[in-house]
């Protein structure tokens, strides 16, 4: 599987972003062995520099480590996963927040059609 | 470090490649683009040391790029130059006869992985198989430069990515240094850590993808239009 990676941002950052969703979503869980280096550049079609950049932020935030000779692993620190958990949804709000006001709609309206969207499922 | 200075190269009296300089260093994935007759390559064809510059020089480590520099770099033609009653096996079997540093069982497990079988002849094979049997014979060889002429171009996606997902697996980016030229610069991007346009024989931008995408908020497919949309 090759990923399609959106044409704005750096691509380290959409994967950092992806590994991020995967423990949210519980795909990966607490304590998880990521891939290699280069197997996750396989996996993912993209240069072992810029993997190898993608697990150097990830330890930078604390959400993985890596143990001599053995790899790196998703962090066994629940409050840090539910800080991340936070901090993805105050992204997701901010990046929403703006998108709504470069197109002129009010805070107000827009939480009408999201708690009706929310009924109708 | 494989470096050019002032490199022109002539052909008849007509300028190919005009005043280019720049050098590569190790351990990087840098992709070579620009339209049709842009000159890429003649460029690598002059890095590989096939080709005399007019003037200025090919350095390799210090020392200027000959033929016999074969044996530090691997050049993957865009054109098929290889016998074609040879049967993949054969081909390995030649190369190891011509370069010392040809591991036959590494070539034999690129195949494996690019699924191609190497008992069939070349002019049996589909234009598609026999893109994946020269990236075997090229990644086959244990050299610090590839420099690969259009390793992508006529095949489908699914070979792309393939030979793609090879590149990645069977070269070790602490040691080797891969060049290629491609037109297909949107699915080659997420390989690449550098990009070289060229035009006109020179090179109008040389930059790094990640700078690329921070700095401009483009991907490398936008980034190259705007040279043009300028020229």
């Amino acid at each position: 599987m090759t990923i399609d990676f959106s044409r704005d941002k750096p691509i380290y950052s959409q994967l950092v972003d992806r590994i991020c969703g995967d423990i949210l979503k519980g795909n990966l869980e607490l304590g998880d062995r990521l891939p290699s280096v280069r197997e996750y550049a396989v996996e993912t079609g993209v240069n072992v520099n810029t993997v190898q950049r993608v697990y150097k932020e990830l330890e930078a935030m604390n959400i993985t480590e890596t143990k001599r000779g053995q790899g790196t692993f998703i962090t066994t620190n629940e409050e840090r996963i539910v800080l991340l958990r936070e901090d993805m949804k105050n992204q997701l709000a901010e990046n929403f927040l703006t998108s709504i006001e470069a197109l002129g709609f009010s805070k107000e309206e827009m939480l009408v059609v999201l708690t009706k969207n929310r009924e109708v499922k | 470090m494989l470096q050019l200075s002032n490199v022109s190269f002539r052909y008849m009296k007509k300028p190919i490649l005009q005043d280019v300089s720049f050098s590569i260093p190790v351990g990087r994935i840098i992709g070579l683009v620009g339209e049709n007759g842009s000159g890429k390559s003649t460029l690598l064809k002059v890095l590989a040391g096939l080709l005399h510059p007019s003037s200025g020089e090919v350095l390799l480590n210090g020392t200027p790029v000959t033929r016999r520099n074969a044996d530090q770099i691997a050049y993957l033609p865009d054109i098929d130059l290889f016998f074609d009653f040879y049967t993949g096996e054969q081909l390995f079997q030649h190369y190891a006869s011509q370069f010392e540093d040809f591991s036959y069982d590494k070539a034999c497990i690129v195949a494996e992985f690019l699924n191609v079988d190497k008992n069939m002849k070349l002019r049996e094979l589909s234009k598609g198989n026999r893109g994946r049997m020269k990236m075997a014979a090229t990644l086959g060889r244990e050299v610090p430069f590839y420099l690969m002429d259009e390793p992508f171009s006529g095949l489908d996606p699914i070979v792309r990515e393939q030979l793609i997902k090879g590149l990645i697996q069977f070269t070790d980016i602490e040691n080797q240094t891969i060049l290629l030229s491609t037109h297909e610069l949107y699915e080659v991007e997420p390989i690449l850590d550098q990009i070289i346009l060229l035009q006109n024989g020179s090179i109008i931008a040389h930059e790094e993808v990640e700078t690329i995408r921070d700095v401009t908020n483009k991907d490398a497919v936008q980034w190259m239009k705007t040279y043009y949309k300028k020229g």
